[in-house]
């Protein structure tokens, strides 16, 4: 395989790494008692149930159907039995319609659900259907149905296709991990979207502090169209835009999609789980996490139930510490803190990252002394100094002027400024204002 | 199973941050004036100590007292006023009256930076205002140098002009210009006459290049800044050099390194973007340089910048460095 030319991105930060789970082999975490299901896990419309309190399910058994195109059917985790559809604690900070059900002893898979030896013969819109059947989303995080995706229109033609094995976020191991343990399993999902895509060139860009994961790839690989690009460590080298214009050297332009460059991005772990829905015949019924950080006694990578309360996962690992600050679900950078520790691991859930009192950041936040290293580490080249004062101001057309619609919440900004201003939550806010103003607009 | 709900902090991302604050950046430029300091005091002895005593002093009351009138938090610790204090202190003549120090401090942190709102609202350097008002109303006092005489020499004081002031004079004079008494040596290790701060060429690179390694400051202002008087003030030589002096005197003699390095730089009251950094020193230098040749002062550099200060906010307004994804699709697809 001949070496692949990368490019660079400008801004990025590089954060500690603080990969304490990078050789610890994934542990396959038992199912839970209960097993809480959102009907939305995915962005886009929710799904609907189709199962009622009472029903008996399997693992793979379809609870929901996907509320429209952009939106993606969940499954049950466990076997057992229906109890309740309520509104459960979600990861997004506020209750949302979950299916409830109880473990009943057996642990098996809906009887539906058969491997396909044939599968290499599929066509790419029989592939296409199984991976909207399998209620596959983005598992990188951002939880885009993966079908969605691989439907671009017939006037943006796809010719290269990036599995994203960057992994960028301090502390997250999942996908190295899922790379060194099933590389044959990743370039097979790359393989069955590649034919759906119909591209030429797979390429499959890993940060180089992961080296191993580029071996343990770069000796599954027989084909001559997937090349493992090893790229320069540097957060966020795992966004899709720095990443395309990393591995490719293409501008996904403002506003626009990887398409609108011929691109599509996936997540190694969607690609895992492409294979298993095609080959395997499995819909989407748990994934690969870390559970990680200071904050709890033994850090791992857990295969877990999608539905598993996040507090039995973190009594899975021994429990949190005494002088627990913060639980994140993602990475540092990106991740979410949560309160209520009931919410249940779902697709998009990447890391669990518990961070003790001593790493909070309590500095107030000072004046902005302009000192432009807002500006300096930006991967959009945006100016969230500006942004950030108007945001401050209530100045949402300047913020919008100052194109704070275009800030992909990296948080290079936050993270950097001497005066701890939260840049990141003063473009999340602006973005919420335009839009809604938009909305009134239209 | 884990009790839920039991008060973990909810922020949004990111989650982790670095070592970098603000006392952090305000005491970098304080460790970076420090050996600036040490010679301003091995030439001027008790006279300078006193003067930055009484600045860092003066200037801490002054910002108090206003924070506290104002109704704003006390923020005296963050660093930020003794970077004031001690440039202050260094941009005025050693031979200053206390009087003149206390208005000075007065003028820089009250008229400067607390009346726009405190530390990153001042448009102007808090410095420059004040060594520009002081320069204009009490001409007399802002202009007695004395000659640096190391400490424990035993030399009485002596007042003398500054290379800027007597060669200005001398042209006006004579007509001509002579350089011949100078060794350039002198300016970078202190032996000139001039502010406390501006004296010697070394300790201040030395301090600079602290800055530089620590990313506080970047080239592009510094750069401009002294690259465009050299480069205008070599051409006025080469056309006549019994009328204009060198650029290597320009460069060393008066307050140019000090300036670029250290006032230019604010980051508060200079632009934001790379771009606008280099618009900004070449400015300062023209500005810099007209004034020195053919304005009514010998020196021009706090003119300069605080002119430049005020252009600030228009430099950044047309140098917003080009975003990701603002090109043609068609552009993008050929990349």
């Amino acid at each position: 395989m001949n070496k692949k030319k990368t490019y660079r991105f400008s801004g990025g930060v590089h954060p500690p790494e603080e990969k304490l789970t990078r050789s610890l082999p994934i542990e396959e975490m038992p199912p839970p008692k209960k097993a809480y299901i959102p009907l939305s896990q995915h962005i886009g419309a929710p799904s609907s149930p189709v199962v009622e309190p009472g029903d008996k399910v399997n693992i793979g058994t379809r609870l929901s159907d996907p509320g429209g195109f952009v939106s993606a059917p969940v499954f049950s985790s466990i076997s057992g039995k229906v109890v309740e559809i309520v509104d459960h604690p979600h990861t997004l900070g506020r209750s949302m319609p979950t299916v409830v059900i109880e473990a009943e002893g057996t642990d098996e898979w809906d009887k539906s659900i058969k491997p396909r030896t044939d599968y290499e013969a599929l066509s790419p819109d029989e592939i296409k259907s199984i991976i909207q059947n399998a209620g596959i989303v983005g598992m990188g995080g951002a939880t885009f149905p993966t079908h969605v995706k691989l439907s671009p229109p017939k006037e943006k033609p796809i010719n290269a296709f990036i599995i994203n094995g960057a992994e960028c976020e301090p502390y997250l191991t999942a996908d190295h991990r899922v790379m060194l343990e099933m590389p044959e399993k990743v370039v097979s999902g790359a393989m069955l979207i590649g034919k759906v895509l119909g591209v030429k060139k797979i390429y499959v860009g890993i940060e180089n502090n992961k080296m191993d994961a580029v071996e343990a790839m770069r000796d599954v690989v027989k084909e001559d169209n997937v090349e493992i690009v090893p790229l320069k460590v540097r957060y966020p080298q795992g966004a899709e835009k720095q990443l395309i214009k990393t591995i490719l050297n293409r501008d996904v332009p403002s506003g626009g999609l990887p398409m609108d460059v011929g691109v599509v991005v996936q997540n190694v772990g969607t690609a895992v789980a492409v294979h298993d829905a095609v080959a395997l015949g499995r819909p989407l019924v748990e994934r690969i996490t870390t559970v990680t950080g200071p904050g709890i006694k033994n850090p791992k990578n857990l295969k877990i139930r999608i539905g598993t309360p996040i507090s039995e996962v973190i009594d899975y690992c021994g429990g949190l510490s005494e002088d627990v600050g913060k639980v994140i679900l993602g990475g540092p950078m990106m991740g979410l803190a949560q309160y209520d520790l009931s919410v249940s691991v779902i697709k998009g859930t990447s890391g669990i990252l518990i961070l003790t009192d001593e790493m909070l950041d309590t500095t107030a936040q000072g004046p902005c002394l302009r000192c432009g290293n807002c500006v300096t580490v930006c991967p959009m080249g945006l100016t969230p100094l500006m942004f950030g004062r108007y945001t401050e101001l209530g100045m949402f057309n300047e913020a919008e002027r100052n194109n704070v619609m275009d800030c992909i919440e990296c948080g290079c900004c936050a993270y950097e400024c001497p005066s701890h201003i939260p840049l990141v939550h003063y473009a999340k806010y602006a973005k919420a204002e335009i839009q809604a103003a938009r909305r009134k607009r239209a | 199973m884990t009790e839920s709900g039991a008060g973990y902090i909810i922020t949004t991302s990111p989650h982790i941050h670095t070592a970098d604050s603000i006392p952090r950046v305000m005491y970098s430029v304080v460790i970076a004036l420090i050996p600036a300091v040490i010679v301003s005091v091995l030439f001027f002895g008790k006279a300078a100590i006193v003067i930055y005593c009484l600045s860092i002093v003066s200037c801490l009351a002054c910002e108090a007292i206003a924070q506290k009138i104002m109704g704003r938090p006390i923020t005296v610790t963050d660093g930020s006023i003794l970077v004031t204090a001690i440039l202050f202190a260094m941009n005025i003549p050693p031979s200053s009256p206390w009087w003149l120090v206390v208005l000075g401090s007065v003028i820089a942190v009250v008229l400067g930076k607390q009346i726009y709102g405190g530390l990153g609202y001042n448009p102007f350097n808090p410095v420059l205002v004040a060594r520009i008002l002081l320069l204009i109303s009490f001409p007399v006092q802002m202009t007695s140098w004395i000659k640096p005489a190391p400490l424990f020499s035993g030399a009485d004081l002596v007042s003398v002009a500054t290379p800027l002031g007597e060669v200005k004079t001398e042209l006006m004079l004579k007509g001509a210009i002579d350089l011949s008494r100078y060794n350039y040596l002198d300016f970078t290790t202190g032996f000139m006459g001039g502010s406390m701060g501006e004296m010697s060429v070394l300790a201040l690179l030395l301090g600079a290049a602290f800055l530089l390694y620590r990313k506080y400051i970047t080239w592009h202002i510094p750069a401009g800044f002294i690259g465009t008087v050299f480069v205008m003030t070599g051409i006025f030589w080469l056309v006549d050099p019994t009328r204009y002096a060198n650029p290597i005197f320009h460069v060393l003699a008066g307050g140019l390194v000090l300036g670029a390095f250290f006032m230019a730089t604010d980051m508060v009251t200079s632009p934001v973007y790379p771009r606008g950094k280099i618009i900004f020193g070449i400015g300062c230098g023209v500005i810099t340089v007209v004034i020195r040749l053919f304005g009514g002062y010998p020196e021009g550099v706090a003119f300069s910048i605080l002119l430049m200060n005020a252009a600030t906010p228009i430099i950044d307004r047309y140098t917003v460095p080009k975003k990701f994804g603002y090109i043609k699709i068609d552009e993008a697809k050929a990349g």
